[in-house]
């Protein structure tokens, strides 16, 4: 089934990191407004590739927007226009006919990128490498109802826990800053009895990696939380403020 | 048959473990430090198993394709993972999670495994909750449960409808807290394309670094498939678009054993397809069962709207047909059932291939709970529906936005249009009760290997195996097999071996670049997936299945002198990826097929049409067919042999599965 809406696609082409990159316009027809966003880069790929051009490199994999894998910069705005859902939960009905679309990579010092609308992201695992656990070795545990949890502090600890990773408030982020993304955990375990022998300890190492990595300072504009397709909150980020400066300013004895 | 010996420790059922585990050989801790261990995949099961050998000691390099491990395809399960902790106190027990799994499998899994499942299954949660992983709770602080299909209590632990996802961050953070110390060296971006085997062992793999492209060798003193399952070979299917074959199968052609290759799971709940577009389809996890009633109108081609369909015109057909289980039957169950309904006229929405999951009713249910706390006297219709919809908007609400998202209608409002589609693979590598391949060195874990769920899987209990098989057997089981190997000393990537192995992959890489065909690699994958579908796929019959090996033989054919694949070798090329996968799925399905000839039964989630009883239920010969069909590769011209490990069933009755 082919639709009746004619676009026109202005992609970013980089053929690796070390090159520059450009906007190219492409026409895309027939495109139904069922489709998702990322069925159309397949329309149009397939289109490239019975031109005999090389198709356009995109980061994707669920299609359902759990992975955080797709990251595409669509008119100016992570993940595209609508809000709470990834590139790959987008739909063309979002879309008019006889629309320009312009995609772009997420852009950002620490995401450096690998081709075409693919970049690295893969400072956000040593962030996590940093501090983003808990130190429980495989079967040193108790049993799982041995600690009531209050409903709210897990369903609280949850909903930061539901971040993606796909780094759409980095790309959001004028000063490219990760902040949503790192106070997302440490809020999580902060929250959580389990994470509290770590708690100051982790703030610092995962802030510290966080710095060297090249990402931005937080200057509070609140643009990644409206961006952000799993919405979580920036509160996240003043609760690891509070414990990061508790840290500093006490011994780690004492905070304890 | 000889070559198969499934290593099952004697004794007792439910002692086996227990003793097995306190009697297979250690490796002293100074001799770990000197074993490394190749770990490809970083789901559930790779995860687990990556981080649990490295803090065990043991050296680890864990590889996945993904540009992170945290987004391996297990971050997509919804639903939940079962255990037998019996929190409940609803008669849940080890016992119970083995017979259900068993019955549910249609009896075509190990007994052995299978009581090892269950009776680890505890233990994972209490290993998720100390990584702080946030399961569903109640108010009084304890743990929540739900029901899934299959089974009578509540045993399932779940994170809304995000499982999947907070258990792999739970694996994931463990994993990254042993990079950090240094003990595992993770690959992301690394596609692994060849095991290297010397000596009849495996030593290694190849693999190529997506970015820049390049092949590289890897030694390992053991190598572990945890690569997922492989239902995208139907093209549509609700795995991730990256899921594959190609680590299971590249194992397969260097003499690993597939196991049962034609046992596919269709789920009964995803989101129906609208078009040729289409790239994958979605689940609508199966806990929504525990609330949504599916039905279809008792007319023929009745086009109301579903909510002007009066409650008397209605065909709860799960219900009428499967009184003890109702809408909670197992997975294979439930997809026949709405598959005979739209075939004989009675689907829904444009295509008529599809029935309605309906939450009114239990909206309406909860809503007068609701009601009954905050002390509302006769509350209106209208208040009750407000309440009720709050209480399924917390328990789903993340699917209900999936669903509207996809399909533009809204759930709250009017039922949801569902029908089945393939999601799960439980054939893989045949592998013994170590979870060894018949390759010595080369496990298989998680989707990956056939074990533990024989002809079906039930819901909830995937996350459940692919945990179980990281976090609490391998590291266990991998000791009978390295504490021989403390005295091999770690081998050069200049042997021969690897030297081979890499020119291989080399020429097969080159051999797609020029064939410069005419059409796309996503062309051949569609025509596979129809093939499958239509002739292998929720009914399968010796005809058909007869056309499909010849079809897939002439699309194989085809594939390898049209294909046409752009760019280079030397750079980041998903299109390259895909062909080598693409190639691998075709030659997976001609097994899958000759796989499903062969099984003259219906069993699981294998229905052939001539085996069926009068009712339309599937109709198993234990007399014939109560073995693991074990599949040997021989070659282009010989091809596949079988061998047969035989299922004994000592613990459970054997009997015709019935949930009416
Ligand atoms: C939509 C959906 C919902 C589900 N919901 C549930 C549920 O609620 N409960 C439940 O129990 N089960 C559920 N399942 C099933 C369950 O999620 C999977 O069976 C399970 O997560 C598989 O885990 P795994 O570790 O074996 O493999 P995966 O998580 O698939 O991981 C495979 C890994 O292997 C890597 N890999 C593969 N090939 C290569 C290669 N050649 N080279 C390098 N790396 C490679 C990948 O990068 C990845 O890291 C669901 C499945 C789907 C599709
Ligand atoms: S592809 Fe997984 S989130 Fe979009």
């Amino acid at each position: 089934m082919s639709g009746n809406m004619n676009l026109t696609l202005k992609i970013w082409r980089q053929k690796n990191g070390n090159v520059q990159g450009e906007l190219v316009t492409y026409p895309v027809k027939n495109i139904s407004p069922d489709m998702s966003f990322l069925e159309m880069f397949d329309v149009l790929n397939e289109q490239l590739i019975s031109e005999g051009k090389e198709p356009i490199a995109f980061d994707h994999d669920c299609r359902e927007g759990i992975c955080g894998m797709c990251s595409m910069f669509i008119n100016g705005r992570a993940h595209g226009p609508k809000e709470g859902v990834t590139t790959c939960q987008l739909h063309m009905r979002s879309f008019k006919d006889g629309d320009t679309i312009v995609v772009e990579p997420w852009r950002a010092t620490a995401f450096p990128v690998v081709k075409d609308l693919v970049v690295d992201r893969s400072a956000f695992d040593r962030v996590i490498a940093a501090g983003g656990f808990i130190s429980a070795n495989t079967g040193n545990s108790q049993d799982a109802n041995a600690l009531p949890i209050s409903k709210f502090n897990a369903d609280t600890a949850f909903d930061a826990a539901a971040c993606i990773g796909c780094g759409a408030c980095v790309a959001t982020c004028k000063n490219a800053s990760a902040m949503l993304f790192v106070s997302a955990k440490v809020s999580q375990l902060a929250l959580l009895p389990q994470g509290q022998p770590e708690r100051y300890r982790r703030v610092q190492s995962m802030v510290a990696q966080m710095d060297s990595e090249g990402f931005g300072n937080c200057t509070n504009t609140g643009a990644c939380e409206a961006e952000c397709p799993k919405g979580i909150s920036i509160s996240n980020i003043a609760r690891m403020n509070r414990d990061y400066f508790a840290a500093k300013i006490c011994k780690e004895e004492e905070v304890n | 048959m000889s070559k198969l010996n499934s290593n099952i420790p004697e004794g007792n059922l439910s002692e086996k473990w227990t003793k097995y585990r306190s009697s297979v050989p250690l490796v002293n801790p100074a001799n770990k430090r000197n074993l490394e261990v190749i770990v490809v995949g970083s789901g559930l099961a790779g995860a687990a198993a990556a981080a649990t050998l490295a803090e065990l000691g043991y050296k680890v390099k864990c590889f996945c394709f993904q540009d992170s491990p945290r987004r391996a395809h297990s971050i997509a399960a919804q639903g939940g993972i079962n255990a037998a902790k019996n929190y409940q106190n609803d008669g849940d027990s080890t016992y119970r999670l083995f017979y259900d799994t068993i019955k549910g499998g249609d009896y075509r899994a190990r007994e052995a495994n299978v009581h090892r499942l269950a009776e680890v299954s505890t233990n994972i949660i209490d290993q998720a909750v100390a990584q702080g992983v946030p399961l569903a709770r109640e108010y009084g602080g304890l743990l929540s449960n739900r029901s899934f299909g299959g089974t009578q209590v509540q045993r399932t632990f779940y994170a809304a409808g995000q499982t999947g996802q907070q258990l792999l961050l739970g694996a994931y953070s463990a994993l990254e807290r042993q990079v950090g110390m240094g003990t595992v060296q993770m690959f992301s971006r690394h596609e692994m394309l060849e095991v290297v085997v010397i000596d009849g062992k495996a030593r290694g793999i190849i693999a190529r670094d997506l970015i820049s492209g390049k092949l590289e060798r890897h030694f390992g003193h053991a190598v572990l498939l945890c690569s997922g399952g492989y239902g995208n070979v139907f093209y549509l299917s609700t795995n991730a678009m990256g899921s594959n074959v190609t680590a299971a199968w590249k194992a397969h052609k260097k003499g690993a054993f597939f196991g049962n290759p034609c046992f596919t799971q269709i789920h009964p709940t995803c989101i129906p397809v609208s078009g040729d577009h289409q790239s994958k389809l979605t689940l609508m996890s199966e806990s929504l069962r525990n609330d949504g009633r599916i039905w279809v109108p008792k007319k023929k081609g009745d086009d109301r709207k579903p909510n002007d369909i009066p409650e008397e015109e209605r065909d709860y057909y799960l219900e009428r047909r499967y009184p003890a289980f109702g809408n909670l039957v197992p997975r294979d169950v439930a997809s026949r059932a709405a598959k005979e309904r739209c075939d004989a006229g009675y689907g829904v929405g444009a295509s008529k291939m599809a029935v309605y999951l309906d939450f009114a009713f239990n909206m309406d249910r909860y809503g007068r709970v609701e009601a009954n706390k905050r002390g509302l006297q006769n509350p209106d219709a209208a208040t009750i529906r407000a309440l009720g919809k709050d209480v399924v908007k917390e328990k789903y609400g993340n699917l209900f936005d999936m669903y509207q998202q996809i399909t533009g209608e809204n759930p709250y409002e009017t039922p949801m249009r569902i029908y089945p589609a393939v999601h799960y693979t439980m054939g893989g590598l045949w592998v013994d009760y170590n979870l060894m391949t018949t390759v010595p060195g080369l496990y298989a874990l998680g989707e990956a290997n056939f074990s533990d769920h024989g002809a079906n899987r039930l819901g909830a209990s995937a996350l459940m195996q692919g945990l179980a098989d990281g976090y609490f057997v391998i590291p266990y089981t991998i000791g009978s097999y390295l504490s021989n190997e403390i005295r091999t000393k770690n081998i050069s990537t200049e042997h021969e071996a690897f030297a081979e192995a890499e020119k291989e992959v080399q020429e097969r890489l080159n051999k797609f670049l020029n064939i410069k065909g005419t059409k796309s690699v996503d062309y051949f994958h569609k025509r596979l997936g129809k093939i499958m579908w239509d002739k292998c796929g929720m009914a399968r019959n010796e005809q058909g299945l007869k056309e499909a090996i010849s079809e897939i033989r002439e699309l194989k054919a085809e594939f390898w002198n049209d294909v046409r694949v752009l760019g280079a070798l030397d750079e980041f090329n998903p299109e390259l990826e895909k062909a080598g996968r693409v190639a691998d799925f075709i030659e997976l399905g001609e097994l899958m097929c000759i796989d499903a000839l062969n099984r003259n039964e219906s069993c699981g989630g294998h229905f052939r049409e001539e085996y069926q009883t009068e009712e339309g239920e599937a109709n198993r010969d234990d007399e014939k067919y109560a073995y693991v069909a074990a599949w040997e590769y021989k070659g282009e011209e010989a091809r596949f042999e079988l061998h047969k490990e035989e299922l004994k069933f000592e613990a459970i009755k054997i009997a015709q599965r019935s949930y009416k």
